[in-house]
C-alpha cells in the first residue's frame, strides 16, 4: 500500500513523485516503459515562462488565453503562468542545462503566438533534458520511490463508496498481475496521439490512462480539440520543432510564396499553432503545395551556426529521416495530429471529480489549453500540474484511510487476459484494427471536419470497437508479450476516439483546433463552454457542458 | 517496392532454451527504418520482441546491434543496412555485454543502469544556492548539453571492449554521464566524483581507447572523448594521483614519447612507474616477470628491441609538436557535439577561425569558471 500511486513517468508523473514524496507521502511510480523512455523526452522547442525582462506573468496569461481561443480556464491560466519563472528556477538549479544569454541568465526563444520570446530552451532537447534531470532525482530518492518499471495498468479499482483506491497492474516482464493500492492515485499516461496515423507521438501514446479514468466515471472534458503541429515529416509524422520558426525560419508554397503573409500578416510563422495548420493545409488542398502534400520550412535562413546550435536535433532528423541537410535546403513538411487538449476533467489541484483520482499532464484537462495550446506550454502544464497534483494528493494521505481491496478481482483480470489470448485465429489483427482507427481519424477529423465525415469516423470507430472484442493475437507466453498489450491498448484508443468524435459531431462551431467547414464561424453566443464526456451505464459517451471561467480576458476576436 | 530480408536473432526461453535464427522477408522502401522492418515482420508474428517508442532517435528504447553493430533500429535505413549487410541479409542480434531476456529485448537494469547509479547521477548543487538560477557563462551549458544528448540507449555500452573483459568497468555511458556533472559549473562534487572514479580499479583509467563508443553512439555524445576530458580534469588540474598508476602511467606515455620520438613499449611499464630506480618499479617489475617472459617467447617483443632503441631517429623534429601543444595558453577542448562540419564562409563569427575553425571550441575549462568572480549569484 501506498500512500500516492502514480500511473506513467513521464515528466508530470516523475514531477507528481517528487512533489508527493516531499510531503513525506509514501509513493509508488508504474510505468509501461523505462521512465526516460517516455514520450515527454521527445518535446523539443522549450517551455514558457516569463523570466525574460519586461515580461509578466499576466501577458504570458493573455498570450494563452487568446491561443485557446477564449475556451481555457483563465482562473487555471492565471495559476500556471504564475508560478512558471519558480518552476523554471528550480529544475535549473536541479540540473537542468538551459541555454543562457549573454549574461548567463536564462535565455528565451520567440514561439508561436507569444508576444515576447518566452521560451526557455535546451537546444532542442529541452522535454529530454527535463526528463532525464528528474529521473535523476528519481534515483537520489529511490528509497523513498519506489518504482515499477515496464509494468502495464489493466484497470483502475473502485472501492465501496466510489473512490479510486488503486489499479492492477502486470509486470510486462514476466506476466505477473498485482494489485497496487493506493490512498490516491494520479493518472498522467500521456496522450492518445496514436488514435491518429500519422502522428508526431510515439507508439506508447495510446490514452490508456485517460480511457481507463473514462470507464470508472471521470468525466472527461473538450475532447473535440486535436493539435496539429505545422511542421511534420509528411509520411512518418516525425516533429520538426516550433523552435525552428522560432529561430527564423520560414514556410513557402510550391509556388515559393511566403503564404503566411496572407493568413497571418503580424506574426506570420509564429502565429498560433492551428493557424499555421489550416494555412499550410488550405495551401495544400488548393494545390499551392508539393506532388507529396506538403509545403516547404525553410531554416536555412537561420544562422547555421545557431541551427547547429540550437537546432542540433532537427539536424539530425532531417539527415536520418529525410535525407535533408536542413542548414542547405529546405525541408517539406505538413500539419500533423501532435496534441489532445482534451482530457481528464481536473481541477487545479489535479483532482478529478472521482474521489483519490488525480490526473496531470496531457492525460488531464484542467483547462489551460482551451481549444488550442500554445507551443512551450505542455511542458509548463506537466511540471505545474503535475506538481500541484503531487503536493495535494501527498497532503491528502494522512485524512485518508488505508483502503482494503480483496486480490479477488486478480482472479478476474486474469480471465480477462486469458480469454484475449485464447482468442480463435479468424478475422483481422489487432495492428489492422489499429491502422484503420489511425487513417480513418486522420483523414476524417484532422485540419478540417464536417458533419459528414464525422459521421463516417463514428460508423467506423463504433464498427472497430466490436471487431476489436474478437481480435486475435499470436503471442501466448507470459515473457515480454507485446501482443496482448497491444490488444489492450487497442480499447483504450478505441474508447478516446469514441470520445473525440462525438465530441466533435456536437461542437457545431468553429473554435481553435476544432475546425467545422460546415460551421467555420466561432459561436461565443451557443458555444462558450467546455464540453464534457462521461461514460453511462452501458460504456456509450453521454454529453453535458459546462462553464468557462473567465476572469478579466473578454472574447475578442482573434487574428495574429 | 524492394524486398529486404532480415535475419533475426529469436530467443524465448519459455519455449526453447537456446537462441535460434529466423529470416522474414518484408517489402519497403528504402528509406523506411530497420525498425519498420521488424515491426512489418512482428505484424505477422506477434511473438517478436523488441523494446520501440518514439521512431524518432529519442527515446532509446530500440538498441540492437545491425550487421554486428550497434545502434537504433529506427536510425538505420534498410537500403543502407541492406548495402553493408555481408550475406544478402539485414542479420539483427540483440546488443552485447547484457542479458538477453527475449529476441532483441536485453536486461539493461543489471548492467547499464547499475553502473549510471554508481556515479552519483544527480546534480550536488554548488553553494550558497542563488535566488534565482545560477549566472553560468552560456558556453558551459551548450557544453553540457552534448553529454546530456545521451539517450540511455546502451549502444555503447553493447559494444564496450574494456566491459568485456572487465564486467565491473563503470563503462561509457555512465562516464560520459560522470562528465556531464564534473564539467557543470553548478556541480559541487568535481573533486569528489573524480577522486572515486581515479581510485575505482574499475573506473577512469579501465578505458583503452578503442573508439567503439564513439562509433556506436547515435546521438554524438563521444563518451571517449568525455572520459578523456575526465582524465585531463583529474590527473592535469586536479592532480589526483590515483592507486591504480593512471596518472602516472599517462604522464609515463607522454614522458616515453618525448624521449624516443615514437612509443618504446620497453620502457613503458617502468617509465609509468617513475623509472628503473624507483623501488617500487622494482616490484612492479618483478610482479609483471611471467607476462615479460610470455611476450618473449611468442616476440611479441625482443630483448634488442627492449634494451637498444632501433627508432631513435624518428625523434628528430617530434619536439615542436610538443612546443607548439605546450605553448597554448589554454587546453583547447572540442566539443564535436556541434561541429564536424566546416563553416561557412561568412558565417556568424564567434566560432573560432584558423586551426581549430572545423570545431567548435567549448572554452576555457568549464571546470575553472566556478572560480571566476560573479560565477554564482
Amino acid at each position: 500500500m501506498h500512500d500516492v500511486l502514480i500511473l506513467g513517468a513521464g515528466l508530470a508523473g516523475q514531477r507528481a513523485a517528487l512533489a508527493a514524496a516531499e510531503t513525506g507521502a509514501s509513493v509508488a511510480l508504474v510505468s509501461k516503459v523505462h521512465p526516460v523512455r517516455s514520450h515527454s523526452v521527445a518535446a523539443a522547442g522549450g517551455i514558457n515562462a516569463s523570466v525574460g525582462e519586461g515580461d509578466s506573468w499576466e501577458a504570458h496569461a493573455q498570450d494563452t488565453v487568446k491561443g485557446s481561443d477564449y475556451l481555457g480556464d483563465q482562473d487555471a491560466i492565471e495559476v500556471m503562468c504564475r508560478e512558471a519563472p519558480a518552476e523554471i528556477v528550480h529544475m535549473e538549479r536541479l540540473g537542468v542545462p538551459f541555454h543562457r544569454d549573454g549574461k548567463g541568465r536564462l535565455a528565451t526563444r520567440p514561439f508561436g503566438a507569444a508576444s515576447q520570446p518566452r521560451t526557455c530552451y535546451v537546444a532542442d532537447i529541452t522535454g529530454q533534458a527535463l526528463l532525464h534531470v528528474l529521473f535523476e532525482q528519481l534515483l537520489r530518492l529511490a528509497e523513498r520511490i519506489d518504482r515499477f518499471e515496464e509494468w502495464f495498468v489493466t484497470r483502475l479499482l473502485l472501492d465501496d463508496d466510489g473512490a479510486c483506491v488503486g489499479c492492477i497492474a502486470r509486470n510486462v516482464r514476466d506476466g505477473e498481475l498485482r494489485v497496487l493500492q493506493a490512498k490516491s492515485v494520479i493518472l498522467a499516461t500521456g496522450g492518445a496521439g496514436q488514435c491518429f496515423q500519422p502522428t508526431t507521438n510515439a507508439f506508447i501514446c495510446t490514452g490508456d490512462g485517460v480511457a481507463q479514468g473514462y470507464r470508472i466515471g471521470a468525466p472527461l472534458m473538450d475532447m473535440e480539440f486535436n493539435q496539429y503541429h505545422p511542421t511534420t515529416l509528411a509520411r512518418v509524422g516525425i516533429l520538426i520543432t516550433e523552435g525552428a520558426r522560432g529561430e527564423g525560419a520560414h514556410l513557402y508554397n510550391a509556388r515559393g510564396e511566403r503564404f503566411m503573409e496572407s493568413y497571418a500578416p503580424n506574426k506570420l510563422e509564429l502565429a498560433s499553432r492551428d493557424v499555421v495548420s489550416r494555412a499550410e493545409q488550405t495551401e495544400i488542398n488548393e494545390g499551392r503545395g508539393f506532388p507529396d502534400g506538403t509545403v516547404a520550412l525553410d531554416i536555412t535562413k537561420v544562422p547555421r551556426n545557431r541551427t547547429l546550435e540550437a537546432l542540433r536535433e532537427i539536424v539530425n532528423i532531417g539527415r536520418d529521416f529525410a535525407g535533408v541537410d536542413i542548414t542547405r535546403e529546405p525541408i517539406h513538411i505538413c500539419p500533423g495530429m501532435h496534441y489532445m487538449m482534451g482530457g481528464v476533467k481536473v481541477d487545479v489541484n489535479g483532482a478529478s471529480p472521482v474521489p483519490g483520482l488525480y490526473a496531470a499532464g496531457e492525460t488531464a484537462c484542467v483547462s489551460v489549453h482551451g481549444a488550442n495550446r500554445l507551443g512551450g506550454n505542455s511542458l509548463l502544464d506537466t511540471l505545474i500540474f503535475g506538481k500541484r497534483a503531487g503536493e495535494h494528493a501527498g497532503a491528502r494521505a494522512p485524512e485518508v484511510e488505508p483502503p482494503v481491496v480483496s486480490d479477488a478481482v486478480l482472479a478476474d483480470e486474469e480471465r480477462m487476459i486469458a480469454r484475449i489470448i485464447g482468442r480463435e485465429p479468424r478475422g483481422r489483427k489487432v495492428s489492422e484494427l489499429r491502422k484503420e482507427l489511425g487513417r480513418t481519424m486522420h483523414q476524417h477529423v484532422g485540419v478540417y471536419r464536417d458533419a459528414n465525415g464525422l459521421g463516417a469516423a463514428h460508423d467506423a470507430v463504433r464498427r472497430l470497437r466490436e471487431e476489436a472484442q474478437t481480435t486475435w493475437i499470436d503471442d501466448r507466453g507470459t515473457l515480454f508479450n507485446q501482443d496482448v498489450l497491444g490488444a489492450l491498448e487497442l480499447g483504450h484508443l478505441l474508447d478516446v476516439a469514441e470520445c473525440i468524435v462525438v465530441a466533435a459531431q456536437s461542437r457545431t462551431e468553429s473554435r481553435g483546433s476544432h475546425f467545422r467547414t460546415d460551421y467555420p464561424a466561432r459561436d461565443d453566443a451557443r458555444w462558450l463552454r467546455h464540453q464534457i464526456v462521461a461514460a453511462n451505464g452501458d460504456g456509450r459517451p453521454e454529453m453535458s457542458s459546462a462553464p468557462v471561467t473567465t476572469t478579466r480576458w473578454q472574447p475578442e476576436e482573434r487574428t495574429y | 517496392m524492394p524486398e529486404y530480408t532480415l535475419r533475426l536473432q529469436r530467443f524465448s526461453p519459455q519455449t526453447r532454451p537456446e537462441p535460434w535464427w529466423e529470416e522474414v522477408t518484408v517489402e519497403l522502401d528504402r528509406h523506411h527504418s530497420v525498425l519498420d522492418g521488424i515491426l512489418e515482420a512482428k505484424e505477422r508474428d506477434g511473438t517478436i520482441a523488441i523494446r520501440y517508442s518514439c521512431r524518432a532517435a529519442i527515446c532509446g528504447s530500440c538498441g540492437v546491434r545491425i550487421n554486428g553493430r550497434p545502434g537504433l533500429a529506427c536510425h538505420t535505413q534498410l537500403g543502407e543496412a541492406a548495402q553493408a549487410a555481408s550475406g544478402g541479409a539485414i542479420v539483427i542480434e540483440p546488443m552485447g555485454n547484457m542479458p538477453v531476456l527475449k529476441d532483441l529485448i536485453v536486461d539493461m537494469d543489471t548492467v547499464h543502469w547499475r553502473k549510471v547509479k554508481q556515479v552519483r547521477p544527480w546534480l550536488v548543487a554548488a553553494e550558497p544556492q542563488p535566488e534565482r538560477e545560477y549566472i553560468v557563462p552560456h558556453e558551459t551549458m551548450v557544453d553540457v548539453t552534448q553529454t546530456m544528448a545521451c539517450i540511455q540507449c546502451g549502444a555503447c555500452v553493447s559494444d564496450c571492449l574494456s566491459m568485456e573483459v572487465d564486467p565491473l568497468f563503470v563503462g561509457p555511458a555512465a562516464l560520459a554521464k560522470a562528465y556531464r556533472f564534473v564539467s557543470d559549473p553548478r556541480d559541487a562534487d568535481d573533486r569528489g566524483r573524480l577522486r572515486d572514479l581515479a581510485e575505482d580499479p574499475h573506473g577512469l583509467y579501465d578505458c583503452t581507447h578503442c573508439f567503439n563508443c564513439v562509433d556506436a553512439c547515435p546521438k554524438g555524445v563521444a563518451p571517449m572523448n568525455q572520459i578523456m576530458r575526465l582524465r585531463r580534469i583529474a590527473g592535469s588540474d586536479l592532480e589526483i594521483d590515483d592507486a591504480n598508476n593512471g596518472l602516472r602511467h599517462e604522464h609515463g606515455f607522454v614522458d616515453n614519447v618525448r624521449k624516443n620520438g615514437l612509443l618504446h613499449e620497453g620502457d613503458l611499464l617502468t617509465d609509468s612507474y617513475g623509472g628503473k630506480l624507483k623501488p617500487r618499479t622494482v616490484f612492479v617489475l618483478f610482479d609483471s616477470l611471467p607476462g615479460i617472459l610470455q611476450a618473449l617467447r611468442r616476440r611479441k617483443f625482443s630483448l634488442h628491441a627492449a634494451l637498444g632503441h632501433p627508432h631513435r631517429d624518428a625523434r628528430r623534429g617530434h619536439q615542436r609538436y610538443f612546443d607548439r601543444i605546450e605553448a597554448r595558453p589554454e587546453r583547447v577542448e572540442l566539443n564535436l557535439y556541434f561541429s564536424g562540419y566546416e563553416d561557412d564562409p561568412g558565417s556568424t563569427p564567434s566560432v573560432p577561425t584558423g586551426e581549430d575553425s572545423a570545431a567548435v571550441a567549448s572554452g576555457p575549462n568549464p571546470r575553472k569558471l566556478r572560480d571566476r568572480p560573479g560565477a554564482t549569484s
